[in-house]
């Protein structure tokens, strides 16, 4: 399943986007923001507990259970005198969820999160971006490893020349994409895909912001 | 028209390049003497583009002013700060004010220079920066329009012979030709047995190979870039031999062992020539070229 991937912003950054708020209504994700214990329970809790601490008036949490769904403003609703009673709604969700609250609310709203990316859990607390809805896809070419993505320059002609033993040359932590698909290539025999000189890609597949209409 | 970089590659005689690196400021004291110092020296030097992604005076610029003093620049060009629009256009500035030669390259991450949270652009990357620059010579830009005015460069590109695993290296060497380089500009080279072997390899391929001499400056230096640099390799025997210089003496050290292997380049004609890397010594290029007994 795609997870939306944030982290929190820093209390400096969230006191001052609050300067001025003493009301505070905190409103956490079940979902995404659970999973990466950015913005769950213990999270709004923890987030509670230090507002208060300064100060300020909390006048009432909750956890949605899935921020960007459609059925928010009927959760919300729920906590309708509460949200009433608040300056500012301070949001640990995604940006998604901040949007889609945002779009339901006549309220000032600010995210405490940092949306990162779209990515898996590939392994207990590891998250690692999958796709950046470039509106190009370029899988054909690499046997379903993202170059776009995965390398940190979107290199779609191999390697950059800095690889370092597999990895990247911006953090020892991530993956080299080219090496991955290389060794990817090789085991299947296609490294014939990987002398075909890429044309330069085109940007504007989807110019943003994007829209789709169905048509009728 | 063909520059004089070009004719000297096509001359068959042994090719010396250097760099000079554009200040940070505009202070031009300091590459004005350098490239005064190498401009009879060396047959192009190359001017670089916020190496290490730090920005700094413009290579273009810089380029300008070695043609301005009489030397032979080659532009080093990074995809990392323009998009195809930009690079175009300044290949065109370029070609106007007779700066032929240039030098393709990908460019570091943003991350790894001193404004970490600038947009990294890649738009292209180093090979179709070659293949758009032989676009612009046949009268095309990338968007398939009519150029008025014609340019003509001597493109190149640049390869990591120790680069570990070796043959994705080898695939993006070959794709760079493929896509137009004459001219190939080694990253540093040490084991000139391994180097040997790459040549091997390389020339059957329709390009001039420039064996790139960074100068060591220390035995700590040697460590430094073995760590740090990716495709680089310092020998333990040469990092032996520059520790086993007298205190204060390491540089001499350097020089000898660079104008050493630059000799032995040439003596057994391994390639087309070298390419002397000096990285902020470029005062001590002469020295160097001279234990090569090239000056």
């Amino acid at each position: 399943m795609i997870r939306s991937i944030t982290r929190q912003k820093s209390e400096e950054e969230i006191d001052h986007l609050l300067d001025g708020l003493g009301r505070v209504f905190i409103i956490g994700c079940g979902t995404c923001t659970t999973l990466t214990r950015t913005g769950g329970e213990p999270e709004v809790r923890a987030m509670k507990e230090r507002l208060s601490g300064q100060g300020r008036l909390v006048t009432g949490d909750m956890v949605l259970p899935v921020a960007c769904d459609n059925l928010t403003g009927e959760a919300l609703e729920e906590y309708g005198q509460q949200i009433d009673q608040a300056d500012v709604l301070l949001i640990m969700t995604c940006a998604f969820g901040v949007q889609t609250i945002a779009r339901q609310l006549e309220k000032m709203v600010v995210p405490a999160l940092d949306t990162l990316f779209i990515g898996k859990e590939n392994g207990i607390g590891q998250f690692d971006e999958i796709c950046t809805q470039c509106g190009t896809c370029v899988l054909g070419e690499t046997v379903g490893i993202c170059q776009v993505t995965s390398c940190n320059k979107g290199l779609v002609n191999g390697h950059c020349g800095v690889t370092n033993n597999g990895k990247c040359e911006i953090d020892s932590e991530k993956d080299c994409a080219w090496t991955l698909i290389y060794n990817r290539l090789k085991d299947l025999g296609r490294l014939d895909s990987m002398r075909t000189l890429q044309k330069p890609r085109n940007h504007q597949g989807e110019p943003s912001p994007g829209k789709f209409i169905l048509s009728a | 028209m063909i520059s004089s970089f070009k004719k000297a590659l096509e001359s068959g005689k042994f090719v010396v390049t250097s760099e000079v690196a554009p200040p940070k400021g505009t202070n031009m004291e300091k590459m004005p003497h350098h490239i005064e110092l190498l401009k009879d020296k060396v047959d192009a030097m190359n001017v670089t583009d916020h190496q290490s992604s730090v920005m700094r005076f413009p290579s273009l610029g810089g380029a300008l002013l070695v043609k301005e003093m009489g030397g032979e620049p080659i532009l080093q060009m990074t995809c990392r700060d323009r998009n195809r629009l930009a690079l175009q256009a300044d290949l065109l500035f370029a070609a106007s004010r007779g700066i032929n030669n240039v030098l393709c390259l990908t460019g570091d991450s943003v991350i790894l220079g001193d404004h970490k949270e600038a947009k990294g652009v890649f738009d292209l990357d180093s090979s179709q920066l070659l293949a758009a620059i032989r676009r612009l010579e046949k009268g095309k830009d990338l968007g398939g329009n009519d150029l008025d005015g014609s340019v003509s460069f001597c493109a190149g590109a640049i390869v990591t012979p120790e680069a570990d695993p070796i043959e994705p290296q080898l695939i993006k060497f070959e794709k760079k030709i493929e896509a137009g380089a004459e001219f190939i500009q080694t990253q540093a080279v040490y084991d000139l047995d391994n180097f040997k072997q790459f040549m091997e390899y390389a020339k059957q391929f329709p390009v001039k190979i420039l064996a790139g001499i960074i100068l060591l400056t220390s035995a700590p230096m040697a460590r430094f870039m073995n760590k740090n640099v990716a495709g680089v390799n310092v020998p333990q025997e040469l990092i032996d031999e520059m520790a086993s210089a007298p205190k204060g003496r390491a540089l001499d050290k350097g020089i000898e062992i660079a104008g050493r292997m630059i000799k032995r380049i040439r003596d057994e004609e391994m390639c087309d020539g070298v390419h002397v890397m000096a990285i902020g010594r470029e005062e001590v290029v002469p020295d160097i070229l001279s234990a090569a007994a090239l000056i």
